[in-house]
């Protein structure tokens, strides 16, 4: 039985920097965070699935929630906010503004509620790559 | 506008949503794949049992 020469093990590169970027980037541009991390392939699948949920709830005539005047109308709020700069944009642009009025238009608002969620999800996976609580 | 049957609906929201899921909540690409299939099945099947129930009863 031959002997196995001991190979160095090359130690795990220490990652530097500030360790919540991946998070609020995440937060702000969904997928960025992975990005951040070199995770193209899932930051590209959690971009797409972000967005396209976010604008498909748009084209239905959505409602991006601007005032929390009732706890329902805070919860929806909150969740929009964590669309990042998707939501800041939006209202930039007067987007979703109308008032509820069709069927489809209150899937659209839950369709951006929910792109909120998920986003918010996936920058606390960056983060939990970032850390090494995941790989 | 883009309105869609209520069934594209869910499949919509189960794609995007399940996509994101099993990537979150799973490790290895294997996994996440299945993981998310997984979550879409749940969202579709749980979608259509629902309806029925809600039909069934309505009748």
């Amino acid at each position: 039985m031959s002997s196995i020469p001991n190979k160095p093990v090359p130690a795990a590169p220490v990652q530097q920097g500030f360790v919540f970027l991946p998070l609020i980037a995440g937060w702000l541009v969904p997928g960025a965070g992975h990005f951040l991390l070199r995770k193209w392939g899932r930051g590209a699948l959690l971009a797409i699935s972000i967005v396209c949920m976010f604008a498909i709830g748009l084209a239905m005539q959505g409602k991006l929630y601007s005032n929390a005047h009732d706890i329902l109308e805070m919860l929806g709020l909150l969740g929009d906010l964590g669309s990042g700069l998707l939501y800041i944009v939006g209202r930039a642009m007067g987007l979703g503004t109308d008032s509820v009025q069709l069927t489809i238009a209150d899937w659209g608002t839950r369709f951006i509620v929910v792109a909120g969620l998920l986003n918010v999800i996936a920058a606390v996976d960056a983060h939990n790559i970032r850390t090494g609580r995941k790989s | 506008m883009f309105s869609p049957s209520h069934f594209t609906a869910v499949l919509l929201f189960g794609v995007f949503a399940s996509t994101v899921f099993g990537i979150t909540q799973r490790e290895t690409p294997q996994r996440m794949i299945r993981y998310g299939l997984y979550c879409f099945s749940l969202f579709v099947g749980s979608a259509i049992v629902l309806s029925w129930v809600m039909y069934l009863i309505a009748r």
